[in-house]
């Protein structure tokens, strides 16, 4: 307890805290406070970006960052900030604020907004918990309340489809909760607390507890992967598509399904560590699925009419690259897996921004109406053609550096069946986004939209709306052009790798 | 004074019941002054336990055996200390409930007299005056619980009251065995020359069977379900939160203190095995309940049998770090449900209140126009079921790392159907707060009466949750590194 | 010894024989008796255990803690009959509004057909 309380210990505390004191507060506000609301909002959100910048350039300079606290002997909750955390900080930060002034426009006029975005802080409070924390037990405490929090945006318009789709949502996060925490349980009892050290823990365990280890990676990996949707555990995510836009981009695109993701790479590379996975055999298991699963989702996506449900086939397909670099031993697959976390995040956040401003500027929610949509909208548009460009995989967008690293890493390892499922995702995803993108530019629209709001505003759509897609397509862009240059995602992965690959 | 002051816990609130019982027109400002000095007395009281050792005192000039004793360690403390916050917040509560109703005139002087029984039976250092404090205990609850007048409430109560006495003669031959054999009735005394015999495994039989009773250990739980959900929500919430946990605190006392010497695995497996029953059945019924304080009743039976899967585990773990840590997250969860379940039944009592009924199926729109009562009730919720950050989510984690630890992996299966069973009843409830009812202007709507129940949910969860660590400060089991 | 003996055997003789009329009999005041005789065996039992032989006082603790007992079972009975006197009136009102009813002074501790009262929900 009587620590050195130095700036360094309080900095992965103060992160957390810069999203979970506004949203505390946030519930307390009176229904109209509008201004208040959006003042705490955006407080919370650019102090937190100070502060992720401010733990940058300190993890780049090798500091440590560690914020503990005991609940009681032995059980400890640590905030702790490597190279890997800092990644997926960063990312829900900045789209924690990109999505923050998208949210404040998108529902504006629509009831129960103190509720809204209490809840959304605390999402984004949990999932920075999740990026931080530096063992196990707070790993699994930050999931768990991330299950909870997402529940109320999940089922926040009341209809009977919203209440359905929620509840589908918790019946399988709750499930896989239960696996992850018998997991995690079972693992502490083999070894004491289990902190997430670069490199990993496990490989010198006794020879005899192997099976136990290959059993306790098993039920972690359900509990993971139901978040992560991972085949045949992602049945939720298309249900959970009834939540309003905001949710569905920064939640579903990003916060939920990474925190699955991100746990898988925690378990490989800083619990197991990647070789002595490799050595268990455990990662061939994890490659199956993950193949499986991209294959499965892209086959999926092609038959879906909704536009929402489309990009989240999409979403289960793309965030299992993530798992599938993981899966391969080898510091350049690493890169391809954990740079995607960021590209896959940017491209389909931008996506599901589009798809909210189509639904609440034209009323257009079906890829069947989606015909001329882009000569009514051409800024929403060409954001649009941008992320699914990217994830196509099309040079020199963002998605283009995962797949290539991809691949590169998987014929270093001599896995060649790898390149084949990438050729076929590909495949499948000009398959169900190039017909979109044709129908926006090239046909005529419609003679009266289905359902449409004219703004009173310069643009096609409220300014709100309209920025934060921009925004994002333009950082697919820029992730994808400036590659190389210093701290870019993929640099920032390559230092990760480095590091995990360390001898 | 600061021996004497192990008195006051149960001096203050004996003297506010007689206060309340001679003064009814001030009944409910007595009432709150005499709860706060009671609780003030029993933190003071845990607070000295935590900062020195183990108190005790001998009352009444007599020496033992025939003086009243009067001790507290770290369990005594632990459990005193949550009366205390609870009590303070059900009376804060009542004050609001029960304003402009005759039955706030009978509410406060048999409360007052509940809570000092209940404070006796964790100070008590005898076995007869357990038996003493048991039995107005169970006088006080089921007069209380009958307080509605309504049919149901008075059949329930008096039910209630059968069973209970039931119980406390069972116990009351055990006491009589015990002292046959041994000559003493101080629980210090006779832990030490306690030793295996037939005698001696009778009277552990008798007393655990007849606070298990009390303690409604499934399949002995069939009076608290309609006793518990029939009471006035304040009533419901000390029955649910506290008196359970009285007879519950005596167990664990007996098992662990007492009758550590003779206590097999095979008799703590049969606990557990009731323990699992409990949370299986208990929760099962919850789920099925219509009504939410008949689902809180019932998610009580399911809290009960966790608390008893600590047995065997107990039983079967070595002296040393890891059992300490078991017996502490054992003590926590008793302590999370306490403030969880009052919390919760607080909030369901201000629901049935705006609602005019308490059938779930219905309270769409109460649910939505009261957001910090529904906040409430998730909050306790959540602690109910065990996710973190609550303190049931670190006793949890702790009990199940004991089931490994031990080899006992079936104690697992139930352990995660409780948890699944316990979400899905939970938010059985909450999904009802999301409909598309009017939107509600503000976060608190009626403060007095939605605070204390805010406080106590939330105390469950973020206090418990993530400072647990007094707890095993309290036990002594500081320094404990694993 | 063997008076002793034969005494605190016939205290749990009693109580064997209340729990059995406590378990088996409906009506409330028959209940209320056999707890009353649990109590009573028991109480034999402390009373028992008091003889230390022929010569010497007996054990004052016992017998302080059987008074003690005595006064708690009293209220407990007490409470008991006033609860069932409540029902009985709840039962009796409702009874007269349909037809004249002759509850009496001992309305409460008939046994009447509403005692099985205790088993409803």
């Amino acid at each position: 307890m009587s620590q050195l309380l130095t700036w360094t210990a309080l900095l992965p505390g103060a992160i957390l805290l810069s999203s979970l004191v506004p949203g505390a507060l946030i519930f307390l506000l009176k229904e109209e406070s509008h201004l208040l609301r959006g003042v705490l909002n955006m407080a919370g959100a650019i102090i937190k970006l100070v502060l992720v910048v401010v733990l940058i350039w300190g993890v780049f300079l090798g500091g440590v960052f560690e914020t503990r606290i005991t609940i009681a002997p032995g059980l400890d909750l640590v905030l702790h900030a490597d190279a890997l955390s800092v990644l997926f900080v960063t990312l829900s930060t900045v789209l924690w604020l990109v999505t923050t002034i998208y949210a404040i426009g998108y529902l504006e006029h629509s009831p129960n907004r103190s509720r809204f975005f209490g809840f959304f802080s605390l999402c984004v409070s949990a999932t920075v918990g999740i990026a931080l924390a530096g063992n196990l037990l707070t790993f699994v405490i930050f999931y768990e309340i991330l299950t909870l929090a997402t529940y109320p945006l999940v089922a926040h318009r009341g209809t009977p489809d919203a209440t359905r789709g929620a509840k589908i949502y918790l019946a399988y996060t709750m499930a896989g909760g239960v696996a992850l925490l018998i997991g995690a349980v079972w693992l502490r009892s083999l070894t004491g607390p289990v902190d997430f050290v670069e490199g990993g823990v496990l490989a010198t365990m006794p020879e005899a507890l192997h099976p136990q280890l290959i059993a306790i990676f098993l039920f972690l990996l359900v509990g993971l992967g139901v978040k992560a949707a991972l085949f045949p555990l992602h049945g939720w995510l298309p249900q959970s598509m009834v939540a309003p836009a905001p949710v569905s981009s920064l939640l579903h695109a990003v916060a939920v399904v990474k925190a699955g993701a991100f746990g898988i790479v925690r378990v490989v590379y800083d619990v197991y560590g990647v070789e002595f996975a490799s050595q268990l055999g455990l990662l061939t298991i994890l490659g199956v699925m993950a193949s499986i699963t991209i294959v499965y989702g892209s086959i999926m996506a092609l038959s879906q009419d909704g536009l929402k449900k489309r990009l989240a086939y999409s979403t289960v397909s793309q965030v299992s690259y993530i798992a599938l670099g993981a899966s391969i031993l080898g510091p350049i697959a690493t890169i391809g897996g954990v740079v995607h976390l960021v590209h896959q995040g940017i491209m389909k956040i931008t996506l599901f921004f589009c798809a909210g401003n189509y639904a609440e500027t034209l009323g257009v929610h079906k890829v069947s109406e989606m015909d001329g949509v882009g000569r009514r909208m051409p800024w929403t548009t060409l954001a649009f053609t941008v992320g699914a460009l990217g994830m196509i995989g099309i040079p020199p967008i963002a998605g283009f550096v995962s797949k290539w690293y991809l691949g590169l890493g998987a014929a270093e390892a001599g896995e060649h069946w790898v390149l084949l499922i990438l050729a076929a995702s590909t495949l499948l995803n000009a398959g169900y986004f190039l017909p979109i993108l044709y129908k926006a530019w090239f046909r005529e629209p419609p003679k009266s939209w289905p359902q449409e709001h004219v703004f009173d505003s310069r643009f096609e759509t409220m300014g709100a709306l309209l920025w934060p897609p921009l925004i994002t397509a333009a950082l697919c862009l820029i992730a994808g052009l400036l590659a190389a240059a210093p701290f870019s995602p993929l640099e920032w992965a390559t230092l990760i790798a480095r590091r995990e690959y360390a001898p | 004074m600061t021996t004497d002051s192990l008195i006051l816990p149960i001096a203050l609130p004996l003297l506010g019941a007689l206060l309340t019982t001679a003064l009814p027109r001030i009944a409910p400002l007595l009432g709150v002054i005499a709860a706060t000095l009671t609780a003030l007395s029993g933190l003071w009281l845990t607070g000295q336990v935590w900062g020195g050792d183990a108190l005790n005192i001998v009352l009444g000039g007599w020496g033992l055996p025939l003086g009243i004793g009067v001790a507290a360690d770290g369990l005594s403390a632990s459990l005193l200390a949550m009366s205390s916050l609870v009590g303070l917040g059900i009376s804060v509560y009542a004050v609001g409930y029960f304003a402009g109703s005759d039955r706030g005139l009978h509410f406060w002087p048999l409360w007052l007299l509940l809570w000092t029984a209940l404070n006796g039976v964790f100070l008590a250092a005898d076995l007869f005056n357990l038996y003493v404090m048991l039995e107005l205990l169970g006088l006080s609850a089921a007069a209380l619980g009958a307080l509605t007048g309504s049919r149901e409430a008075v059949a329930a109560n008096l039910r209630y009251l059968l069973v209970g006495l039931l119980g406390s003669m069972s116990y009351l031959l055990g006491v009589a065995l015990i002292y046959t054999a041994y000559g003493t009735l101080d629980i210090s005394l006779l832990s030490e020359r306690i030793e295996p015999s037939a005698l001696a495994a009778t009277s552990v039989v008798l007393m655990t069977a007849g606070l298990a009773l009390k303690a409604a250990l499934f399949p002995l739980h069939f009076w608290l379900p309609p006793a518990h959900a029939n009471a006035p929500a304040p009533v419901s919430a000390a029955l649910s939160a506290l008196v359970v946990k009285a007879a519950f605190y005596l167990i664990l006392r007996l098992w662990t203190d007492l009758f550590a010497n003779i206590t097999t695995t095979g008799a703590a497996f049969i606990l557990g095995a009731l323990g699992a029953g409990a949370i299986l059945w208990g929760s099962w019924r919850a789920l099925r309940a219509e009504r939410l304080k008949l689902l809180a009743a019932y998610s009580t039976v399911a809290q009960i049998g966790y608390l008893f899967l600590f047995f065997p585990l107990l039983q079967a773990m070595p002296p040393g770090p890891a059992r300490d840590d078991l017996f502490a997250a054992c003590v926590l969860m008793a302590v999370t449900h306490g403030f969880a379940k009052a919390g919760f039944f607080l909030a369901a009592g201000l629901v049935q209140k705006n609602a005019g009924h308490d059938r779930i199926d219905e309270l769409g729109g109460a649910a939505q126009s009261m957001p910090a009562t529904t906040f409430s009730i998730a909050l306790a919720g959540s602690a109910l079921i065990g996710l973190p950050p609550s303190g049931s989510f670190i006793a949890k984690w702790v009990m199940m790392r004991g089931a490994f630890e031990t080899g006992q992996w079936w104690w697992l299966i139930v352990i995660v159907t409780g948890t699944l069973l316990a979400a899905a009843y939970i938010f059985r409830v909450l999904s009802r707060a999301f409909g598309q009812e009017p939107t509600p202007r503000c976060f608190v709507t009626d403060a007095r009466a939605e605070i204390p129940a805010l406080l106590l949910a939330l105390s469950s969860v973020a206090l418990l949750g993530l400072a647990a660590g007094p707890i095993w400060s309290l036990l002594g089991f500081e320094g404990v590194q694993t | 010894m063997t008076a002793a003996f034969l005494y605190g055997g016939a205290g749990i003789l009693l109580f064997a024989l209340g729990l059995w009329s406590l378990l088996v009999h409906e009506p409330l005041l028959r209940k209320l008796i056999a707890l009353n005789i649990m109590g009573a065996g028991v109480f034999h039992v402390f009373i028992a255990v008091a003889h230390r032989g022929d010569g010497t006082p007996p054990d004052p603790v016992p017998h302080a803690l059987v008074l003690t007992g005595i006064v708690v079972a009293v209220s407990a009975t007490a409470l008991a009959l006033a609860l069932h006197n409540r029902l009985e009136q709840d039962a009796s009102d409702s009874a007269q509004s349909t037809s004249t009813s002759t509850a009496g002074l001992l309305s409460g501790l008939s046994i009447s057909p509403q005692s099985d009262i205790i088993r409803h929900e």
